[in-house]
């Protein structure tokens, strides 16, 4: 990834309790969000969670019911997509079959009659960047999956456009050439500066890339944050579910014996923040196992809730043992019974009664 | 052995072609073969036998100048009427492949003329065109005070009011072909154009035109054979009067092998037209050819 491409400062993006309605559903419903210029964002949420249509609701593809979209401070809710100064990748990539390569990414700079040399030079710089300027004769269809990526990533950035748009851009790609395409995307953004948006259903691919994730669930934001702060202090028990492979472990408070006064609240531990410690504060059967070769999962239930935890192999269970499970005060997460919120207060005073 | 094994399956193989081979001589094959063989005869009457004479006919034809204007009559035809359809069909399908309200009934009424029997519609258009009490003279001569005029039976006018009925009844069979094109081309190559900045018109020219050119390829050759085609309107209308100003190519042929029953001569013709045909489907692929993309 070598070039001479200027970095250029990106655009803060701001939406302000947008919302988008199609006759009785409405796919967004209120969304706040600020995007810091320069930085990459990426929308999470399941399928349907109106991520999507957020992203074209920025881009200017589809209209706001209600509610703000500013770039860079001003206000572009009523504005073309053509007049937003932003360029965006597409999950389909959307390249134009009949035009070559070279066509393709130089496309916009044609309709905005950039001059022949201008043209040629940035081509240049961006084919080189991509690794296409062996390609750049051939029509799309004569290119391989990660091939056309990289051309719908050229036509993205040849525009030099402060704001870039992805919708699933990788969602097409085997598992390795996803993995590298992470790499490069997240190494071309740092590069060139400019304010990236990106959309995906992947957790893994919005905690790696990403300096803020925006969760979205059935329309409404769950939460925004850093992919430390979404990993570490979840908002909800939707967010704690979302993020993290296998996903957080949910209880019930009474499910726990020592718990058995306190109000219905939900608890939650991280497979991965449960141990074996003999005489831990929970006590509960083994169900089944799984062998992932570094460590053994093992289903378990407690007062008739099921939950899995990360066991090394070193110490072998079997089904049907009963085995004592600690865990650090830290690791354990508390959501408000009725709200679903996040109660930090709440969280040594659970730790504490657990351990008595 | 071998050998009688390979005669068997070679047996086989002609049987199970038996049938299409058939078919195909009997109805395509052997009358080509007959018409090109009888435009070198004269034609047979009564008792006396037709016999060998070589070019005669073909040098009755170009001597011929009802077969020189019926020639010019239909490239005036075929220029008339496939730039207007083929660009009606176009505007008529990007207009309805919009979201707009009524859009199915739109699209049907489009498409009517090509469902309706040539004889029905060739009848409408007589009346259309009927002078005095017709459609065409009662609008005229209410808005402009026009006195009452014969379209069809004008020798300046006839090809014209035909051209007309035509292309009414070609666009709308085109455009079905060009919306089933429209609807083939994924949204997100005009979003991904909108969004680089171009409008309208450079989304059409630059994206929605060059992928409809396979169609567009198939629609002309299609209007060109029908161009060269056309006989039962000019049957209604005008009978290919006055003074042949009306008459296209096939419908000459028609009239000199079915009602002078010259039929070596109506042979010749025939030919000709075949030529002519292939020329124009052999000259089209090799011009389109290198502009079109498929997919």
């Amino acid at each position: 990834m070598t070039g001479d491409l200027q970095p250029r400062t990106g655009k803060p993006i701001q939406l302000e309790s947008v919302t988008r309605r199609w006759g009785e559903t409405t796919a967004v419903d209120g969304v706040s969000i600020q995007i810091p210029e320069g930085s990459f964002t990426a929308l999470l949420g399941p399928s349907g969670c109106g991520k999507s249509t957020t992203l074209r609701m920025i881009a200017g593809l589809e209209n706001v019911s209600e509610g703000k979209v500013l770039i860079g401070g001003e206000d572009v809710t009523g504005r073309p997509c053509s007049k937003r100064d932003l360029s965006m990748v597409f999950q389909s990539y959307a390249l134009f079959p009949h035009l070559s390569v070279a066509e393709n990414i130089i496309f916009g700079l044609k309709v905005r009659r950039v001059g022949r040399s201008d043209r040629d030079a940035r081509l240049a710089k961006v084919a080189g960047l991509l690794g296409l300027s062996e390609l750049l004769e051939r029509k799309p269809g004569q290119l391989s999956g990660g091939q056309q990526q990289r051309v719908a990533l050229g036509r993205a950035i040849i525009g030099e456009k402060p704001i870039c748009l992805m919708d699933e851009p990788l969602s097409n790609l085997d598992a390795k050439l996803r993995h590298e395409m992470r790499v490069e995307i997240r190494a071309l953004q740092k590069q060139l500066g400019f304010t990236m948006v990106y959309v995906t259903h992947d957790q893994v691919e919005a905690i790696t890339m990403a300096d803020q994730v925006v969760l979205l669930n059935d329309g409404r934001l769950e939460q925004a944050a850093t992919p430390r702060d979404l990993y570490e202090k979840p908002a909800s028990p939707f967010a704690a579910r979302f993020v993290g492979t296998p996903p957080m472990n949910l209880f019930p408070a009474k499910a726990f014996s020592r718990l058995a006064g306190a109000p219905e609240h939900t608890l939650g531990i991280r497979p991965e923040a449960m141990h074996l410690e003999d005489g831990g504060p929970v006590t509960a059967s083994v169900q089944a196992l799984e062998y992932l070769g570094a460590d053994i999962l093992a289903d378990c239930v407690i007062g008739g809730t099921l939950f899995q935890v990360r066991l090394p192999t070193t110490k072998p269970v079997a089904p049907g043992q009963s085995i004592d499970l600690g865990f650090e005060t830290g690791a354990l997460h508390v959501f408000d019974g009725q709200s679903g919120t996040r109660r930090d207060d709440l969280i040594s005073e659970y730790g504490a009664q657990l351990r008595s | 052995m071998r050998g009688l094994i390979f005669r068997r399956e070679w047996i086989t193989g002609w049987l199970l072609l038996l049938p299409a081979l058939v078919f195909l001589f009997a109805f395509t094959h052997i009358p080509a073969v007959m018409t090109i063989l009888n435009s070198f005869f004269s034609t047979p009457r009564g008792r006396r036998q037709a016999k060998f004479i070589g070019l005669d006919n073909y040098e009755r034809m170009i001597g011929d100048p009802v077969f020189w204007k019926v020639l010019w009559n239909n490239l005036w035809f075929a220029l008339g009427t496939i730039p207007v359809s083929v660009g009606l069909a176009i505007v008529m399908a990007l207009w309805v492949n919009e979201k707009l309200l009524g859009r199915s009934f739109v699209r049907m009424a489009y498409f009517t003329p090509t469902v309706l029997p040539l004889i029905a519609v060739a009848n409408i258009w007589l009346f259309f065109y009927t002078p005095g009490f017709g459609l065409f003279d009662q609008i005229t001569g209410a808005l402009f005070g026009w006195p009452a005029t014969n379209y069809l039976g004008n020798p300046d006018t006839a090809l014209n009011a035909i051209i007309v009925v035509t292309v009414w009844k070609e666009a709308g069979f085109f455009m079905i072909f060009y919306l089933a094109a429209l609807q083939s081309i994924p949204i997100t190559l005009k979003e991904a154009a909108q969004i680089e900045g171009a409008g309208r018109w450079t989304i059409f020219r630059r994206i929605t035109f060059p992928l409809l050119m396979p169609t567009t390829l198939f629609v002309c050759i299609n209007a060109v054979i029908n161009s060269f085609r056309l006989v039962d309107h000019i049957f209604i209308l005008t009978d290919g009067g006055p003074d042949n100003a009306s008459a296209l190519l096939l419908f000459y042929i028609y009239e000199v092998a079915f009602r002078f029953w010259e039929t070596a001569y109506g042979a010749t013709l025939t030919v000709a037209l075949l030529i002519l045909l292939c020329l124009l489907a052999i000259s089209q692929f090799f011009i389109f050819d290198r502009k079109v993309h498929y997919k």
